[in-house]
């Protein structure tokens, strides 16, 4: 049976993994969707250089595994002599790799948008920008809404590789309590749990978020 | 940075030594994750009562799950209640079972997307279910499912580095072994590393797209 008396031996290791989890998700979250959003606009601008940075940013980071990119950032820059600690450097990546994915998300949903609308807006006298900020981006948000949910869950996930570079994630100390106690199996499914705290209730929201919308349409 | 060190002829071959295991472990787990996914996603679609509600519910608990626990899971609890893989079969395992969950979605949301009309002919032209399933449902719902599972493999084979964790000797753990002998080496390796993820990815992506063009 599972030992319940490491969850509360531990408590405050689990629960100082678990905040830290949070933290480097959301500041995550807020940081690839700044960076995403710009990618996604480069990709569908209609200047030539911009479009093609967007498209080899999402092509290329989408196409190599996260932990090469932390790895970039926690062992790649001190070998430039920028040293960061394993949290920022880890959220950092996170972060990278995550943006190429938001991106595309947002590509999507711009592109969901009909055509006349742009034309519209345009034709009634805004310029390109202010089109794609009054007009474009505040309907494209509403189609982002599920698949950006989905984006999140998985940067929650993502943020384990934390735990890789002593990140003092979940995962972290997961391993650390593990490391302490000799008792792997209870420990892994306490993490777990930790985890499905955070994931479940959101893939629940997302799939009531993603029947809605095919509902009204 | 010293490209020329970097990229000695023992430093490359010993790369390829990692990718292919990289592609190994990557093989192993596609075959039996798309099998697993394929039996799951059907059973599921048929709504079998209590068997399809016990795999949804192990489905979305795998699926909300960081795939890195799961590798810790395989190769390090499991030996506790006596089953002991190496490193090999482990990193497969944690894999095949990842994997075919976020598979096994897709597998019944294609299912799903076949017109009901479809089945209802199938099964007045005399079929029985299990015959329209094999013979008119899989087989259209497989098509529409190849641009999906491709971007699923594409994401399998990149997750295959996350076994670094366990030691297993795949590229990320050649490159870091590399990297370990001289701080010069490290970007030079990493960018050859990411490179080599990148041909063989773009390369799938590239290939979905044409199948996807061809079935359109």
């Amino acid at each position: 049976m599972i030992d319940f008396s490491i969850l509360f031996e531990h408590g405050d290791m689990f629960l100082e993994g678990f905040w830290n989890t949070v933290q480097a998700s959301l500041l995550a979250l807020v940081g690839s969707f700044a960076l995403g959003t710009i990618f996604a606009i480069f990709r569908i601008s209609p200047i030539r250089p911009l479009n093609w940075i967007g498209t080899a940013y999402v092509e290329f980071v989408r196409n190599i595994p996260l932990i090469l990119v932390v790895f970039l950032f926690f062992v790649g820059l001190p070998a430039l002599g920028i040293v960061l600690s394993p949290f920022v450097a880890g959220t950092l990546g996170l972060t990278v790799y995550t943006a190429a994915f938001i991106a595309e998300t947002i590509r999507a949903g711009i592109q969901a948008i009909p055509k006349g609308q742009m034309e519209a807006a345009r034709s009634s006298g805004l310029t390109y920008n202010q089109a794609m900020r009054y007009i474009i981006l505040p309907q494209a948000i509403k189609v982002v809404i599920p698949p950006m949910g989905n984006q999140f869950i998985n940067l929650v996930k993502n943020s384990s590789v934390l735990g890789v570079i002593a990140g003092l994630d979940l995962m972290y100390f997961g391993d650390l309590i593990s490391a302490e106690t000799f008792v792997t199996f209870d420990v892994y499914i306490f993490v777990a749990c930790f985890y499905l705290i955070l994931t479940l209730p959101l893939s629940l929201l997302v799939g009531h978020l993603e029947r809605r919308l095919a509902g009204s349409r | 940075m010293d490209f020329i060190g970097a990229y000695a002829p023992s430093h490359l071959t010993f790369l390829l030594e990692g990718f292919w295991i990289t592609l190994q472990v990557a093989f192993l787990s596609i075959v039996f994750s798309f099998a697993i996914a394929i039996v799951v996603g059907v059973l599921r679609y048929a709504k079998i009562p209590v068997v399809s509600q016990v795999l949804a519910t192990a489905v979305e608990l795998i699926r909300n799950l960081p795939l890195l626990l799961i590798i810790f899971f395989t190769y390090f609890a499991l030996p506790e209640v006596g089953i002991k893989l190496d490193k090999f079969y482990a990193a497969v395992l944690a894999l095949v079972i990842f994997e075919a969950a976020m598979l096994s979605e897709i597998v019944r949301s294609g299912l799903k997307s076949v017109e009901k009309g479809q089945i209802e002919a199938a099964r007045s032209s005399g079929l029985t279910y299990v015959q329209t399933l094999w013979h008119i449902v899989l087989p259209q719902a497989l098509r529409r499912m190849v641009p999906p599972i491709v971007s699923q493999f594409i994401s399998l084979l990149k997750d295959t580095s996350l076994a670094v964790v366990i030691a297993l000797p795949e590229l990320m753990n050649h490159a870091q072994i590399i990297n370990g002998r001289n701080v010069n080496y490290v970007i030079p390796i990493f960018l050859l590393v990411a490179v080599m993820y990148f041909v063989v990815n773009y390369g799938l992506s590239i290939v979905s797209k044409r199948l996807e063009n061809k079935h359109a």
